[in-house]
């Protein structure tokens, strides 16, 4: 693509590889995808000191070259140049943990062998220190025959060491590919051989980590702990979103107050106001709530407690015959499907993972959080029931357990059906606990943010608009006794759809935004948005109420558990769709997914409003 | 004695590992993980509820899990490697 020289990073998982690439490119990177595999590319530019730019390529972390999953493969075509879509890599930085040494060294003399120029990057070694070894990196050089920089990604520590590096590998010179001693066995004893010479000091390991892990691994107060962690969570979406949500709501009202002073009655006025600030406006409102969701997900995953998550969870995943591995694009799932979905590479075993991706929707992604916090927000009282909990976190924690025991009732039936094989495995590292960086943490912030506005700007933006169009044509004739929504075209899709929908408790506004739903979940509210906007359009004081207020005017209390209930199930939006069959290559399984969510969904919103009808509700 | 049954932070090393139990891609993940023959093993935690969940153990420096089925093909003699015979 460029003809910037081309620097992959390489190394085990775990050795920090991640932050060190953050550190070397800040915030200027791109993601994207290798061809025909869906391994993510995470490339970015780095300066080297006289200006010259040099495109970094992160690559995906693995043991050995020899690959057991596509993201290992990827790695391996990368290094070896066979990798379609890249070039070989003018030089290589081969990041090792500095207080695992005997492991990633072993990989490291893989990588020598290449023969390709190599700066190895000794990081971390502020947590091996921290664990009382001390390492001699010029012995480590001396052995391997290749620069080593001590590094603290995190700390930004011997960045500029690294780099100098970098740019005298890249000035030509006869690189020289240092042999591998013999087969794996005499490799690993190479390794730790080194290893033992580079370290001056070491004492037992690991005090930190292995404190906090007696009690975050424990059979029950580890349990209560990841728990108490979700709940507060769950907690926090709601607690620490209301003023930046106040904020929003009163920037849309006062910009659709001006739109309404600066322009005539009109289609012009309609389309500005109902459509563009008020149906965008809508899901732009939750931006705070899904921050915060995936503030706490990025500092799961960055602190090194979720592959503890996985630990305490495997027990649970094995019941249902699920590798505890799926427990970490489960839990992304969380966030959203799509990147959920990519993330179930790691599991080697093919039955175990399409199993992993057909639940992965019932995990509640943050589109269905406007859903539920719109109708909770309206229907539920924001009561404390006690200890400071509030009732609207607490029926929004119900409905993620719901989709969790959906998933794995699903996940079990799947397992004896149509994904029967051999029980899943689990073979895991367990990183050291680290405090993350704040700069990496605003970084992801940052770029969720922006796809999520992107989403708002595009799809949201276009389902909203055609939404708006059909509800507002052909025009009702004045003074008919039939509102504008009935007489719309998107009204009459909705009243045939309503007779399928109507048995369990949803009315016909409903049914009209489940369609454009499928664009997008989050677009339910926009769409009812404008729905209720369209057909206030007479009445001045309702146009001001708001969303929720309206909804509560509109529906009956078991209607509005109903279209909870459906949610919990909701079938996927258009991306999961599109991913599911870019990852299982084919038609069959996406249609499957959408087909027994769809069953799942009518079954889950019917019992709930018969149920509550019948309680009186 | 298997690793399933070695007492907790009680250090030992790696007998034998039954190749043949595990699959040939979990069998390459132990072994990268340097889980071979003479290996240093310390068993840390047991997972999950009525013990039936994983086990965390520390190789070297590292820590890993696995499940019990991984762990039984293990077999481990307690005692420190450098002071056996």
């Amino acid at each position: 693509m460029s003809a910037f020289p081309l620097v992959a990073l390489v190394g085990n998982p775990n050795a920090g590889k991640s932050a060190l690439f953050n550190a070397l490119t800040g915030a200027r990177q791109k993601l994207g995808n290798y061809p025909g595999v869906t391994v993510e590319r995470k490339a970015g530019r780095l300066s080297l000191s006289d200006g010259r730019p040099v495109e970094l390529v992160d690559l995906p972390g693995t043991y050995s070259l020899d690959p057991t999953s596509p993201d290992e493969q990827v790695t391996r075509d990368v290094v070896l140049g066979k990798q379609s879509g890249e070039r070989l890599p003018d030089a290589l930085v081969v990041v090792i943990d500095a207080s695992n040494l005997d492991n990633h060294l072993r990989f490291a003399l893989e990588l020598l062998s290449l023969g390709l120029p190599t700066v190895v990057a000794l990081n971390m070694v502020d947590l091996a220190s921290r664990d009382g070894l001390e390492l001699d990196p010029a012995v480590l050089s001396r052995e391997l025959g290749v620069p080593v920089v001590p590094t603290v990604a995190v700390r930004k520590r011997g960045l500029d060491d690294l780099r100098g590096q970098i740019e005298t590998l890249l000035n030509p010179a006869p690189a020289r590919a240092k042999a591998l001693p013999g087969d794996f066995n005499a490799v690993r004893a190479e390794a730790k051989r080194i290893a033992k010479a580079a370290v001056v000091r070491e004492t037992p390991s690991r005090r930190l980590t292995a404190a906090v892990d007696r009690i975050a691994l424990h059979p029950v107060f580890g349990l209560f702990m990841l728990l108490g962690l979700l709940f507060i969570m769950f907690q926090a979406v709601y607690a620490w979103s209301e003023a930046p949500i106040a904020m929003i709501e009163g920037l849309a009202g006062t910009l659709s107050g001006a739109v309404t002073d600066a322009l005539p009655d009109g289609l012009l006025r309609s389309f500005l106001v109902d459509g563009v600030i008020n149906g965008v406006g809508s899901v732009v409102v939750f931006l705070p709530q899904i921050l915060i969701l995936f503030f706490f997900i990025l500092m799961l995953e960055a602190t090194g407690y979720m592959v503890r998550a996985a630990f305490l969870m495997d027990g649970l995943m094995a019941r249902v015959g699920l590798s505890g591995r799926a427990f970490i694009p489960l839990l992304s799932s969380f966030a959203c499907a799509v990147p959920g979905i990519m993330a179930t590479r790691t599991i080697a075993d093919s039955k175990d993972r399409l199993t992993t991706i057909l639940i992965a929707p019932l995990m509640t992604c943050s589109a269905r959080l406007p859903v539920y916090a719109v109708i909770i927000g309206a229907f539920i009282p924001a009561r404390d029931v006690g200890l400071g909990v509030g009732l609207q976190g607490l029926v929004l924690f119900c409905l993620y357990v719901a989709g969790i025991v959906g998933a794995m009732l699903v996940a079990l039936v799947l397992r004896m059906t149509v994904t029967k094989g051999a029980s899943g495995s689990f073979l895991m590292e367990m990183p050291k606990y680290q405090w993350p960086r704040p700069r990496d943490v605003l970084l992801g912030l940052w770029q969720r943010a922006v796809i999520f506005l992107k989403r708002a700007g595009t799809i949201i933006f276009a389902s909203t608009v055609i939404l708006w169009l059909m509800l507002s044509f052909p025009k009702a004739p004045e003074n008919s006794a039939v509102s504008q929504v009935n007489y719309s075209v998107a009204g009459r899709i909705a009243n045939g759809l309503n007779v399928v929908l109507e048995p369990i408790g949803f009315n016909r506004d409903i049914s009209l935004a489940l369609i454009p739903a499928m664009a997008a979940r989050e677009v339910a509210v926009s769409a009812l948005a404008t729905v209720y906007s369209l057909d206030a359009d007479e009445d001045e004081a309702k146009l001001e109420r708001s969303l929720g207020d309206r909804l509560k005017d509109n529906w009956p209390l078991p209607t509005a558990l109903a279209f909870l209930a459906w949610f919990v199930f909701a079938p996927q939006c258009i991306s999961t769709i599109a991913v599911t069959k870019r990852e299982t290559n084919g038609w069959r399984w996406p249609l499957f997914m959408v087909g027994y969510l769809f069953a799942l969904a009518y079954a889950a919103a019917g019992l709930t409003y018969w149920t509550a009808t019948a309680a009186g509700l | 004695m298997r690793l399933t049954d070695l007492p907790l932070r009680q250090p030992a090393y790696v007998d034998m590992i039954d190749w043949n139990a595990l699959s040939a891609t979990d069998g390459q993940r132990l072994r990268e993980f340097g889980l071979i023959e003479g290996a240093d093993v310390e068993a840390l935690h047991h997972g999950g509820l009525l013990g039936r969940g994983p086990i965390a153990c520390k190789i070297g420096r590292m820590t890993i899990a696995m499940r019990r089925a991984h762990a039984a093909a293990i077999s481990v003699r307690i005692g420190d490697r450098d002071e056996r015979a």
